[in-house]
This record gives C-alpha cells, structure tokens and sequence, in this order.
C-alpha cells in the first residue's frame, strides 16, 4: 500500500474510534462549546477596549482550547492507553511504517480542528454576534493548521513522560489547565500581572489563542499575519516532533 | 527444506541478570515448535528477540532469512504475532479490527475468511470489549494470520484458560497446520507441547534443557516407572533386595525400568507370606514428571 493511502485509511479508522469514545468526544467536542456558552454569555459584554467586547475575544480563544483538546490532549490520553494495552506492540509487528501510523493520528486531529473551526465560528456569529471577516480566512486557516500539527506533536511528546493509563489524563490536565488561564483563553484582557504574561508567552497556547484571536480582530485591516505567533507554535511543534522520534514507546512501561 | 528460524548461541541480558545463554534453535520451514518452559525461564525474551521486538546480547538470529534486528518493514508480511498480551481497540468491532489490520499488508487474507478460520464469524459485529477471553484471542490470532503469513509467533496462546476453552484453541491452532504455516508456540504446559507441536524444545533458566518429540524426552531423562503400596503396621517389612524406600505418604515405592520382573518378585514374596499389597499402583512417568525432572534440574544447578 502506497503511504498515503495507507495514511487516510488509518485515519478513517481513527476517527471511528474517535466517534465511538465517549469521553474523547466529550472533552473534544461538547466540553468546549459548554464553555464557549459560559464564558461568552456572562463575560461577552464586557468592552475589553473600546468598541470590542470579549466576545470577540472568547470566541477565538475557545477555538484555541478545542484544538488543543482535539490533537495534544487527546493523543497523549489515547497512544499511552494503546501503548499500555499492547495495541502500539501489535502494530509495530506489523509492515505499516511507524511515520504512517503517527501521521494518520495528527491527520485524524486535524480533521477534527476544521470540524471544530466551522462549528465555533458559526456559533459566534448566530448566537454572539462575533462576525469573521472573509480576509481573515485564510490567515485562520494556516493558524489551524499550524496548531493542528504542532499540538498534535506537543501531545506524542508528552505521552513519553506519561507513566501509565491512569495517569494520562492527569498528567494533560496538569500541564494544559494552568495555560488556559494565563494564555487568554479562560481570562481575556491586557489587565492581568505582568509576569503572568511573560510565563504565558513562553508557552506555545497563549500564542495559538492571540493568532486566532487577530483573525476575529475587528481593527485589524485585510488579511492579519501573526508570523511571530506562527514562528513561536512551530518551533514547540518541532523541537516536539523531534522529542517524539527520539523518546516514542511502543511497548507497554508497565 | 531451508530454515524459517535459525538460532545460534543466543545471549541476552539485563544489567546482572543472564535471561537467556546461549540458545540453539532451527525451525524448518512448515514446522510446528513448542518452547517449552517454566515462567521466567526466558521463553518471551527469546521470542520477543526473533520477533524484532528486542535487540540481542549476542549470537546469531537469522528469521525466514533476515535478522530481525536490522529486519527491512517487507519482512513483516511475511510474519504473524500472538503477542502474550495485546488488547484489541475496544470501539471496533471484531470484523473492523481485522480489516484494519488487513490494511496494514499488501496481500492479506481476506478479513472475513479470516474470521471464519477462527471461529468467529458469529461475533464479527459485536465490538471487541464485548467478546470473551476465548473469543479475544480468537480475535488475537485472527489479528496474526490476516497478513497471510508463512511464519507465526504464539507467545502463550492459552495461558489463564480454563481447560475447555485451552481444547478448543488447540482446534484453531491445528488448523494453521493445514495452512502450512512454520509455527513457533511458546507454552508452560506439556500436555499442549505434546498435542500441538512436531517438535518440543524445553528452556530451563535461559537455556535449553531437552528437545525431541515428546516420547524422545520421557527417554533422555530416563523417568522410571514407580511401583507403589501402603504396606500394614504389622505386615513384615520387604527384603532390602527390591531396593525399596519409604515415599512421601508413608507408604513404600520402588522405582524401575524393568517393572515385569519386580512385580513378578514382589508379588511372589507376599504370596509366599500369604499378605497383601494395598493399594498396589504402578505409574508410568507422566510427561508433567519428565518436564519437571527436566526444569527442576537445570533451575537448581544453574541458579545465578
């Protein structure tokens, strides 16, 4: 079988599996239009500059957590439970290339952020009001993509640290519920401590939140380029990619 | 006929730790082999070594012409693995399990044929985590012979079954005789080496102990027949000359190879003092004794 249809096949599977988990699914997909309701509705109004509500904000910030749910957080629980059941050992018996099978996983993921994309945005513009500007599209496109990619190696990296089933969700909440708040995602606004905002720039999630979140920006004129923001998410997706190759388990730890 | 599996003086450790030293093994092509051991005896890390799941010590590990270390990913078709434990991804079904294995090979059987061979064609829509330890790996092998293999690897295909379902899995591994596959079975039990296999190599702490049929290991170890009875407190005690020694039981036992005359002499001597035997019973080595007089041996002497 050629790569790539080797590829597309694994991922259709993929998502099969995606689909008929019920947790992953959950915390992929309802989870965070549960929170797109709960922060837009009691803080949307607030103004957070003049003649820009947080909507506008919270919008594309939740945009930023879905698409972490649906490749890191979601690949780091999922390979380390079929690293720990054997699943991964059955695999690599068998002649598919490693690459194949990893790629079909952030390709599987990727799928999954356009889904959540066209959702979220649809939503912000019926139910909040937050309207995207059709020369902003392509900018928030290659930011989907970008995230896509490189959460989806942040997530295979983490599941070399990651000791066990048990763990998994654990040890992702740990790492990526503190950047929610301090990466514009939870808490908007240009108010908050100073080194809360340095600590957030280190981390790739605040940097994938601020390019979404030029694309909804209203005084942002034709297409916004967030290059720094892009250069900050790549450079975590690769040291990760590479992170992954040199320390990726395909035999259970236990 | 060339050899599928070709293995000489194999060694692996772990830091202090001797696993295996020094293993001899050839498969021919087309044969059923039992690895015989007791747990920890180093049965996995050597299969998990011809499987290119593990990198070897030492020695020299040739699998249908490869070394499974540097093995190029085509050698994988031609390889199928029970592995000791694999879950199967629990949101599929057993037939979509099986097809996306088939995915992963350029000529695999077809999934549903596949199904059939094991028996499981009846559970083909019900998800995996549904299905029985039986039925899993039914599932498990359908999972290994998919790919069309000429080599499989059964790593303890029934360990933790009850004996029943170990009966029917016998069946399934029988089949894959006829389909002409070299099988490489690993197994603590003697009764399924004998029942399954052409050949049975028993491993004893790393190293191999016995090989042959089973008939040809009951007679390297030289198991003798027993001749035992529970003589009565007042009946005389035996003549010294029947070699005779008290057993566990408190009952007296006389080991040998030439049971028709002991007997013979035995049963004269009480005649003659008009006493009985009771419970007289002669026993033949069981192939559990052969393999235990093979394993115990090797563990005490060659402890490390």
């Amino acid at each position: 079988m050629s790569g790539l249809s080797g590829l597309i096949r694994q991922a259709k599977f993929d998502l099969l599996i995606f689909r008929r988990n019920p947790a992953a699914t959950f915390f992929t997909i309802v989870l965070p239009l549960i929170f797109l309701f709960i922060f837009t509705a009691i803080f949307g109004n607030e103004e957070i500059r003049p003649g820009v509500r947080a909507a506008t904000f919270y919008v594309p910030g939740i945009l930023g957590l879905a698409i972490i749910s649906a490749t890191a957080t979601n690949l780091a629980i999922t390979m380390t439970t079929r690293r720990e059941r054997g699943v991964l050992k059955r695999v690599r018996g068998t002649p598919i290339p490693a690459w194949t099978f990893v790629a079909s996983q952030a390709v599987a993921g990727l799928v999954l952020c356009l889904i959540m994309t066209v959702l979220i945005v649809l939503i912000g513009w019926l139910v909040f009001e937050v309207s995207l500007s059709m020369s902003s599209v392509p900018s928030l496109i290659i930011t989907v993509l970008i995230g896509a990619m490189s959460f989806a190696a942040i997530g295979l990296a983490l599941t070399s640290i990651i000791p066990s089933e048990d763990a998994a969700p654990a040890v992702t909440n740990a790492v990526f519920l503190p950047l929610y708040f301090i990466s514009d995602i939870f808490i908007v606004g240009e108010d908050t401590p100073g080194f809360i905002q340095t600590i957030g720039n280190i981390f790739p999630v605040k940097h994938l939140a601020n390019a979404l979140q030029e694309s909804f920006d209203p005084f942002v004129d034709g297409t916004p380029w967030p290059v720094t923001n892009w250069l900050v998410i790549l450079g975590w997706g690769l040291v990760c990619a590479a992170i992954t190759l040199k320390t990726f388990r395909w035999t259970p730890r236990r | 006929m060339s050899d599928a599996i070709e293995v000489t003086d194999l060694h692996k450790s772990y830091g202090d730790h001797h696993a295996v030293r020094g293993v001899d093994l050839h498969v021919a092509e087309g044969e059923i082999l039992a690895f015989l051991g007791p747990n920890g005896a180093g049965k996995t890390t050597t299969i998990e070594i011809l499987e290119g799941f593990r990198d070897r010590t030492s020695g020299n590990v040739r699998v249908l012409g490869e070394d499974p270390q540097d093995a190029p990913l085509p050698w994988r078709e031609r390889i199928g693995i029970v592995l000791q434990e694999s879950e199967p991804v629990p949101e599929l079904t057993a037939a979509e399990a099986v097809r996306m294995q088939a995915g992963y090979y350029q000529n695999p059987r077809d999934p549903d044929k596949t199904l059939e061979l094991v028996g499981l064609s009846d559970s083909a829509d019900h998800r995996t985590r549904k299905l029985s330890g039986g039925q899993k790996r039914r599932l498990d092998l359908a999972l290994a012979l998919v790919g069309n293999p000429s080599l499989v690897f059964l790593d303890e295909p029934t360990t933790g079954f009850d004996p029943s379902a170990r009966r029917e899995s016998w069946g399934m591994i029988e089949a894959l005789r006829h389909l002409g596959s070299t099988v490489l079975l690993t197994t603590h039990y003697m009764d399924e080496a004998e029942q399954l296999a052409d050949r049975i190599v028993v491993i004893a702490a790393g190293q191999i102990v016995a090989e042959g049929t089973a008939e040809e290991l009951a007679a390297s170890v030289n198991a003798m027949t027993r001749i035992t009875w529970q003589p009565s407190p007042d009946d005389p005690r035996p003549p010294g000359r029947f070699g005779w020694s008290p057993d566990e039981h408190g009952g007296a036992m006389i080991e040998t190879n030439d049971v028709l005359m002991t007997l013979h002499a035995l049963t004269s001597w009480a005649t003659e003092l008009a006493i009985d035997l009771p419970k007289l019973n002669v026993a033949r080595p069981s192939l559990e004794d052969v393999y235990l007089l093979l394993t115990t041996e090797t563990n005490e002497g060659g402890g490390s």
